[in-house]
């Protein structure tokens, strides 16, 4: 007994407690407390490592996200793009089947885009074109979806490995293209495609060749948002993420969620590819997805798939990056010193929702 | 003995959030004395116990053990206070053996000495009479035999306060009677023991004090010779409850159910039900009792088109003069709905089958029925009034319609459960543990509610694991014991030793 008085004697304790509630305006003075101490880490990091003035370099990602017109509608077509990632996401992890292989599906989609524009689209005029492209990016994102939904439906199969080995093959069958639609011979690349005639490119609407791309983001994001909350559909493929038992017990088809939502999933994914392709690029290269399929989980995580919220994180993550590539040559520094910023004001941001929902308490034991 | 205090609470609260699971409880544990800890489900037995065993830590209030102010953060702590807890789920490791469970996590030589820690277990077996092979690998043990090993764990540690937390409810009323004998040889031994319970019977029976907690709060504590089952109860209940189960005589008794040889496997392979063949009456209650894990899960989803079927037919007679026939045994959940059979059934996982936690009381009523409005689109509107009906006639406690049920506690969560199902006015209504988690008289108007589809001419077939309420509760009772009906007697005449015995195989003779 003696040994253990003396271990416990005068020892303090901290222990999270969960809050009861907390009022809206203490929940965003704790989030903007956050921000003020990530710019200020961050200020500290930039001083540290480049010696140069942290405001300066602030502003340098402010102007290479908004500073021109022209920056402002790369950073709204990145940022689509990067949405209607997440959106078509949305569906299948809710279905809690985690599908990390939308840099494949927007690969395979992409790869439809370009097939479309190079083979078809001279010979269709430009509205017909852009329906063929859209949809043929669609049924490349659905045939690259449904494979690991049938064989997680049928088989059991881990969904999470069978996806993102499906990336891989999606990077050679790119590969494969490149060799086949190289142009001009010899470059390794694909060039850009249809450069005269621009047939399948995405017209200009309202005076920007992106318009077309937000409106049909819009579009999607709306009707992925009403079919998850109120459609048959979306209430179903919510009962089979929560347990496939229950869904059995409701006289759910479990398999054929499985199937249906993977290729809504994929679909939408493949369609982000045809934004890239025939909506900004207009190439195709094994870096057309650019990572953007794996960023798209972190956005519909962070958002808890609340579309709203998806916008915001969305917009925040390809300011920062546009932002990046501004002070890059502004300042000299790597592209990466961007990425710390970014990951500074991240961690600053995920880890204050804990102070919002839990409170510390110490407590000190007696002598 | 002399009457010292090995445990002392002073005004323990512990909340949850807004949930105060404990308000100011105070409590004393004397050496050497069993002390039961008594109130219904979510009046914070545990929660109280888990403060002691290091789980949860005290918001305000004090803990003395052997007279000395505590902080206990970790079950380590516990343990070097000589604080050890046999939970109600066994923390056990089931490819290793009792003896290397029993020492798992103890620092230790090297070279493990299995022969000394054998020895050592044989002789705490011996001392306090427990029936326990040392060698023996988890899996192939029964719940009794687990329960054995989880309590020899302790004593191993040094343990000389012991808390036992519903450690009857797995059991069969002979192993209760087992347990019982060693945990008096282990107070006679001078070990200080608390047993967390709600079963009264088992109060009187083996405690020397009772301490009655009510929705969180102390109530107050008693000497066992002076309690009746009676002051108990209202002590726990806070006004007198009647306990009868007003069970009427069949009528219009007619075959709705027709179980022919069925034979299941389980997706491990495991033959789970062999040869089952029963009949189920409309108008009557047939109770179907077992050691939990006998087949009671698999033969009721069976039915319900929720397993796969080895072999055997199942029957559904639609109505007994003409004679149509459904087979069960080809159809899928989906199928029975689509075919228009009301069969409601009540799974024993409520919130892995049943329900789903995450979604509103509204979304969980239409978990059955959300197919039989036409388009695409899902009608919201009759379930929000089924979920409002529900809430208002079975008294669910919650925040709003809106709460996902998982937040809601377990007795609620099952009303929720039970109230969808009997809405549907159901020709067969199957049953698992209706009233688990349930207080007292939340269980006596489930009771009721089934007595009342009873009358209404619906066939009730109940899975429970409280032989008192079966017995008063059904008409038939038939008794699963290692897959197969090992027999179905009359409840009326039938005896809580006779199913006790026909629980273990009807081999076992005690």
């Amino acid at each position: 007994m003696d040994k253990h008085s003396k271990k416990s004697a005068g020892r303090t304790v901290i222990h999270m407690e969960k809050r009861d509630s907390i009022s809206r305006s203490k929940a965003w003075m704790i989030r903007g407390a956050a921000v003020l101490l990530s710019l200020l880490v961050c200020a500290i990091v930039i001083i540290a490592i480049t010696k140069q003035n942290p405001l300066e370099v602030y502003a340098g990602i402010v102007s290479g996200a908004v500073g021109t017109r022209r920056r402002i509608w790369v950073t709204v077509r990145e940022t689509v793009v990067l949405l209607i990632i997440a959106v078509g996401l949305v569906p299948a992890f809710r279905m809690k089947f985690w599908n990390i292989g939308a840099e494949g599906q927007i690969l395979m989609g992409g790869a439809a885009s370009a097939a479309v524009m190079i083979y078809a689209a001279n010979k269709l005029p430009l509205p017909l074109a852009i329906l063929v492209i859209l949809a043929a990016s669609c049924a490349a994102g659905v045939l690259w979806g449904v494979i690991p939904a049938f064989f997680k439906a049928y088989f059991n199969t881990n969904e999470t490995l069978f996806t993102l080995m499906m990336n891989y093959v999606a990077t050679q069958i790119i590969n494969y293209l490149i060799c086949i639609w190289e142009n001009p011979k010899g470059s390794n690349t694909v060039g850009v495609i249809n450069s005269k005639t621009r047939a399948g490119w995405f017209p200009k609407i309202f005076g920007s060749e992106y318009c077309l791309s937000v409106f049909i983001v819009i579009l999607v994001t709306v009707l992925v948002t009403i079919y998850m909350n109120y459609s048959k559909h979306g209430y179903e493929l919510a009962v089979v993420g929560e347990s496939t038992d229950t869904a059995r017990y409701a006289g759910i088809n479990v398999k054929k969620v499985i199937l249906r939502t993977m290729c809504l999933s994929g679909a939408i994914c493949g369609l982000a590819g045809a934004l890239i392709v025939a909506g900004a690029s207009h190439t195709i290269s094994t870096s057309t997805a650019g990572g953007r399929g794996f960023t798209a989980i972190i956005v519909a995580w962070m958002s808890k798939f609340n579309p709203a919220a998806m916008v915001a994180v969305s917009v925040f993550l390809v300011f920062m990056q546009q932002g990046s590539i501004q002070i890059a040559t502004q300042f000299g520094l790597n592209e990466n010193a961007s990425d710390i910023i970014t990951g500074i004001l991240l961690f600053f941001l995920i880890g204050c929702e804990f102070f919002v929902n839990y409170k510390l308490t110490v407590y000190r034991e007696e002598a | 003995m002399s009457e010292t205090n090995v445990i002392e609470l002073k005004n323990v609260t512990k909340r949850f959030g807004e949930v105060v699971a404990n308000d100011n409880v105070n409590l004393t544990l004397r050496k050497g004395e069993i002390l039961s800890i008594l109130g219904e489900n979510g009046s914070g037995k545990t929660t109280l116990m888990n403060m002691l065993s290091g789980i949860y830590f005290p918001d305000e209030g004090s803990i003395r053990v052997w007279g000395k102010d505590v902080l206990i953060q970790s079950p380590r702590d516990a343990f070097d206070l000589k604080i050890g807890m046999i939970h109600q789920h066994f923390k056990l490791i089931d490819i290793l053996t009792a003896a290397e469970n029993i020492i798992l996590g103890l620092d230790g030589p090297m070279r493990l000495n299995m022969k000394e820690v054998t020895t050592k277990i044989n002789e705490l077996t011996g001392k306090y009479g427990f029936d326990l092979n040392p060698a023996q690998k988890i899996y192939s043990m029964s719940v009794s035999q687990k329960q054995t090993v989880e309590i020899v764990k302790v004593l191993y540690r040094g343990a000389d306060i012991l808390i036992l937390d519903e450690p009857t409810a797995v059991l069969t009323p002979q192993e209760t009677d087992k347990l019982f004998n060693v945990l008096r040889s282990m107070r006679d031994n001078g070990k200080s023991i608390i047993i967390i319970t709600h079963k009264l019977n088992e109060v009187l029976e083996i405690s020397d004090r009772v301490s009655v907690l009510r929705k969180g709060k102390y109530i107050g504590t008693v000497d066992t010779c002076e309690a009746t089952q009676e002051s108990l109860t209202e002590m726990m209940v806070g006004e007198k409850v009647s306990l009868d189960i007003d069970r009427s005589n069949p009528e219009n008794v007619e075959r709705r159910i027709e179980v022919r040889g069925l034979n299941v496997r389980n997706n491990e392979g495991y033959h789970v039900l062999k040869d089952i063949s029963f009949t189920a009456n409309a108008g009557e209650i047939l109770g179907i009792a077992g050691i939990s894990g006998n087949g009671q899960k698999e033969l009721l989803e069976a039915i319900g088109g929720l397993q796969t079927i080895e072999s055997g037919e199942i029957l559904y007679y639609t109505k007994h003069d003409n004679n149509v026939i459904e087979k069960l045994h080809q159809m899928s959940a989906g199928d029975i709905f689509d075919l228009g059979i009301r069969l409601s059934f009540v799974p024993e996982d409520r919130l892995g089958m049943g329900l789903v936690g995450s979604m509103d009381i509204t979304d969980n009523m239409m978990i059955r029925s959300y197919n039989k409005s036409r388009g695409l689109f899902t009608d919201r509107k009759v379930p929000y009034n089924l979920a409002a009906e529900v809430v208002d006639k079975l008294d669910v406690v919650t925040p709003s319609l809106e709460t996902p049920v998982r937040r809601l506690s377990g007795g609620n969560v099952q009303k929720v459960l039970v109230g969808r199902e009997i809405a549907s006015a159901p020709r067969v209504l199957m049953v698992a543990y209706p009233v688990r988690g349930l207080d007292i008289n939340s269980s006596y108007a489930i009771y009721n509610l089934l007595n009342e589809q009873k009358r209404a001419g619906a066939c009730v077939m109940c899975v429970g694991e409280d032989l008192d309420v079966l017995l008063s509760l059904c008409d038939r009772i038939l008794v699963l014991s290692g897959g197969r009906v090992s027999g179905i007697v009359n409840a009326r005449t039938a005896t809580k030793e006779e199913v006790g015995l026909l629980m273990t195989g009807g081999k076992e003779n005690s």
